[in-house]
């Protein structure tokens, strides 16, 4: 791919070079809070709905306005929605970032400019394509904060010529993103025409890059995963949540208090059928989970990693206590304040031990958007069926993105209301004794208050199984050891790794979370170019299953790809694992707060197999 | 926050309450705190109120957080569910619980550090919500289980009992409560059955955050000379506002009483509280009178008791929610999942 010493606006339109086509990323290189958020959705849309793959990141500062953010579009015939790193075709609006945002573009890309910023000297081995967009705004409206608002518009219209995408769907995406505001469609249509119209008269296609009609993408719904984990909690009959703000986890339950307060009306008197209380901070939140849980609510928080920091108190409360808890923790990088807009999988060892004293937690770990939604089904689930806090470990990159899937599937199963005491059971086991083990899987019963069962003390101090203080060493013992065995019931609960056996392949990949979008792509390249087949093992719970063990025992060498530097889950494998086991096992780790990309993966693989 | 129990015939010869309940069925399991401790008296009026309110204990939760005072909830009330959970953190389990099922009539049981320091912002939201709740705490003016170290609301140069000098001031939690939202306050010795027994009832027949400051003498680290927590220097410097008597709404009782001296403030289910004027300048209902009426007795190192401040009719935090009167906890599938009708609307919305 080369495109040579382009003199822009003198050449010809000739292209020496061949076509790309749907197969390329776009950048969008903007400042914060200068609106592009609509702009750059209709671009995303446009292009799914002329049935191209597509995936849209966006990379924005901790910052309402006036920081540079980057929106990166990846069109890819083959499907591959993870994140690429080469940026093919730039959008350069922010004088900012404009000169680093040309000088790191590969040779052979193109980028669209505001015209002021000069930026065609910077290279030869980029096409350039000014565009005057003040000069063209001033032409649609008078009113400069309108300007603002949709002189972003102007670089799709640029785009929708230079890339071949159909104007037809640009301005049904911008009908889909504003709804029936009817002036805002008026206004930002001509800005999306202006750029159409000026790009056709002045700007003759140089580069290769183009958008195809395909049918790969009907019948497709393009969401946040944090809006498709709040359809499953809504999904889950959730009644009640407690909440803290925090990037990147607050769209979670502003999304779901928007389908709460549509769909979850008392049909005779209008009432809510749920209460959502905003917290003072964390601690209180997940206090207020623990309360609701204990007596009886399905209840949930939302929060990030710091918030997971503070909740540690009362996640060993409800371990304990034995009190279902569903958290939802959309990572971010940290430590401490870290990178709060970007995406980690950086919490995933605190939040299996979270709390002092002996603790482990099941752990869900949605890949998909679809997993949004079905493991935050799943999760209500499992908390209330073990009675204990169970983990939804997300990411910034799932929870903010937006990303193609097919539409979700109505819940077959009934809600899983777990061992909650009844009159009958009663009758049948004789006497209620809170933590018991009459099943011998580790979960007794419980009651809650107004059940007319009988009641019983919850204290996080030492008890015996009729949940009286104390501190006999029996006593004591007993009950770790029941958590324990309650633990190894979960590890057959929980959803089981999603596998790929190759038959003759050697080397294994674990992943989990959103690594397994570049691990699709990195295994195809690891395969096309090395000729090596890589079997693939994808991780969707903690507790691990036998599955893994097995997976393990099968490969010659295993790598675990996550997204944090201490190779978090490798650490938790390891605690798990025999020597032999052991010593297959490899890590590649990746955290620089961007997503993981396919290629990233396969160097690294490539480079640990070469000094093997 | 009452609730309606079908009163029951009581059975001859035994002593029982209106639902037919005897003293037995409202206590709890056998107090480990010192002899003496003030909180145990605490319990003790906790058990007769919800006894001659006649209260079904069932309907009943009791929580705490961390230290003496929160141990108390496991010696009442054996029948009603308790959750003695982390150390400043039983307001928000008592928020999630108190919405999930609003039927039930929840007491908090805290204590002077548990409220006022490691729990202060807690203890801040809660009032502020006025989430309906009984919040007592047991005020001694020590960290007892820890042995003896000062609380926040251990008075400026009050003393332990090794000498040390505390040389910050108290925080007031009951001006604190009035100024947070809370609608119904009062202030109480452990050392005054009457009293205390009738605020307590008036507390758990108010509809709010009722807040209920006890001083309560630790007897083994903080009822020394020097101490502005001990008995003598409590029964020294109380100063009641006024004679508190409480009658509740199934006592069909015409009172006698003189509207000169004596101000009767009606609960929502029809319960009444009866205080006869001791104080001068006393207005329970007056917000700005009742914060003067603070500042003015503890400039004077002075305990003002009684019903501090009350606001019968004050939203409360569940009502404010607009929540289903059933309880959210006990809610079927069939009222929470939505049809597939939503889902199909929903992934609509995304296509």
């Amino acid at each position: 791919m080369s495109v040579t010493d382009v003199a822009v606006q003198e050449t010809p339109s000739q292209s020496r070079t061949e076509r790309i086509v749907n197969n390329f990323a776009i950048q969008v290189a903007t400042v914060n809070g200068s609106g592009s958020q609509t702009a750059n959705l209709v671009l995303l849309r446009s292009i799914f709905q002329m049935g191209v793959p597509v995936s849209g990141k966006n990379m924005f500062p901790s910052n309402i306005a006036g920081l540079p953010t980057w929106y990166t579009i990846r069109t890819s015939a083959k499907g591959y929605i993870g994140r690429k790193k080469e940026v093919d075709f730039l959008v350069a609006m922010n004088p900012e970032t404009a000169r680093e945002d040309v000088l790191t573009l590969p040779p052979g890309s193109a980028a669209v400019y505001d015209e002021p910023l000069k930026l065609k000297d910077l290279r030869t081995d980029v096409v350039f394509y000014p565009v005057p967009f003040d000069k063209l705004i001033t032409a649609i409206t008078h009113d400069a904060k309108l300007r603002r608002l949709v002189r972003n518009m102007i670089y799709d219209g640029v785009l929708s010529r230079l890339l071949s995408i159909d104007m037809a769907q640009m301005e049904k995406a911008l009908r889909k993103q504003l709804g029936k505001k009817e002036k805002a469609i008026v206004l930002n249509m001509s800005a999306l025409k202006a750029g159409y119209d000026y790009a056709e008269a002045n700007l003759p296609k140089l580069d290769p890059f183009v958008i195809e009609p395909m049918n790969k993408t009907q019948g497709m719904i393009l969401i946040e995963g944090n809006d498709a984990a709040a359809i499953g909690c809504l999904m889950a009959g959730v009644t009640f949540v407690g909440w803290y703000p925090i990037t990147p986890s607050s769209s979670l339950c502003e999304s779901l208090i928007g389908y709460l307060k549509k769909y979850r009306r008392d049909p005779e008197t209008g009432k809510a059928t749920y209460a959502v209380i905003q917290a003072e901070d964390e601690i209180a939140a997940l206090g207020m989970v623990i309360g609701a849980s204990w007596v009886g609510a399905r209840a949930m928080t939302s929060t990030a990693g710091p918030g997971i920091s503070l909740m540690a108190e009362f996640t060993g409360l409800g371990y304990y206590t034995e009190v279902p808890a569903v958290i939802f923790d959309i990572q971010r990088v940290g430590p401490s304040t870290g990178l709060p807009t970007r995406t980690a999988q950086q919490d995933m060892l605190s939040a299996a031990v979270l709390s002092h004293g002996d603790t482990k937690h099941p752990m869900l770990i949605p890949s998909s958007v679809t997993e949004c939604y079905t493991m935050a089904m799943e999760a209500f689930d499992l908390a209330e069926r073990l009675q204990t806090p169970v983990f939804v470990m997300s990411d910034l990159d799932l929870g903010m993105n937006t990303w193609m899937s097919y539409p979700f599937e109505y819940p077959t199963r009934p809600l899983d209301r777990g061992k909650r005491l009844d009159e009958a059971t009663l009758q049948k086991i004789g006497e209620f004794a809170r933590y018991r083990d009459v099943d011998g899987d580790g979960i007794p019963y419980r009651t809650v208050p107004g059940d007319g069962l009988p009641a019983y003390f919850v204290r996080g101090s030492g008890h015996n199984e009729k949940a009286q203080y104390s501190e006999r060493a029996d006593d004591y013992a007993n009950n770790l050891d029941r958590l324990a065995r309650k633990f190894e019931t979960a590890r057959t609960l929980v959803p089981k790794p999603e596998v790929d056996m190759v038959p003759g392949a050697r080397i294994g990949l674990i992943a989990y979370g959103t690594s397994h979008w570049a691990i699709v792509e990195s295994r195809d390249q690891i395969k096309s170019e090395q000729g090596i087949d890589v079997s693939y093992l994808r991780l969707r719970a903690y507790p691990f299953t036998r599955e893994v063990a097995e997976f393990i025992d099968r490969c010659d060498r295993v790598y675990l790809v996550e997204q944090n530097r201490d190779a978090q889950m490798l650490g938790l494998l390891k605690m798990e694992c025999t020597p032999a086991q052991f010593a297959k096992l490899r890590s590649i780790r990746h955290y620089i707060g961007l997503p993981l990309d396919g290629r990233s993966v396969t160097t690294e693989l490539l480079k640990q197999e070469r000094s093997a | 926050m009452s609730t309606e129990t079908p009163v029951q015939p009581p059975a001859p010869g035994k002593k029982v309450n209106r639902i037919g309940l005897e003293p037995a069925a409202y206590r709890g399991g056998k107090t480990t705190l010192c002899a003496g401790c003030g909180h145990n008296a605490i319990t003790e009026r906790l058990i007769e109120s919800f006894y001659e309110l006649g209260i079904e204990p069932t309907q009943v939760v009791k929580l705490s957080g961390i230290g003496c005072s929160s141990k108390a909830p496991a010696y009442f009330l054996n029948a009603a569910h308790g959750f003695n959970s982390v150390h400043g953190r039983m307001p928000s389990v008592a928020t999630g619980a108190v919405v999930s099922n609003r039927t039930l009539i929840a007491v908090g049981v805290s204590g002077d550090g548990d409220t006022g320091a490691i729990g202060i912002g807690q203890f801040v939201h809660l009032m502020r919500r006025n989430l309906p709740i009984v919040y007592i705490i047991e005020d001694n003016g020590c960290y007892g289980l820890t042995k003896g170290q000062f609380s926040p609301t251990a008075d400026l140069g009050s003393t332990l009992k090794s000498g040390v000098v505390n040389d910050l001031p108290p925080i007031d939690t009951c001006a604190l409560a009035i100024e947070l939202g809370a609608s119904f306050v009062a202030r109480s010795f452990s050392g005054d059955p009457k009293q205390l027994k009738a605020i307590l009832k008036a507390a758990i027949s108010h509809r709010g955050t009722s807040m209920i400051d006890v001083i309560s003498p630790c007897v083994t680290f903080n009822d020394h000379e020097g101490s502005t927590k001990s008995y003598s220097y409590v029964k020294d410097h109380d100063e009641p506002l006024a004679d508190v008597s409480f009658v509740p709404y199934f006592e069909d009782i015409a009172v006698e009483y003189d509207p000169g001296s004596t101000q009767e403030v009606r609960l929502h289910n029809g319960s009444r509280i009866m205080l006869s004027k001791l104080a001068e300048d006393y207005q329970p209902t007056d917000k700005m009178s009742a914060l003067r009426l603070l500042h003015e007795t503890t400039s004077r190192g002075e305990y003002a008791t009684g019903v501090i401040y009350i606001e019968p009719d004050k939203q409360d935090f569940v009502d404010m929610l607009g929540i289903v009167d059933e309880p959210l906890s006990m809610l079927t599938e069939a009222q929470t999942r939505p049809g597939k009708a939503v889902l199909d609307e929903l992934m609509q919305s995304f296509g």
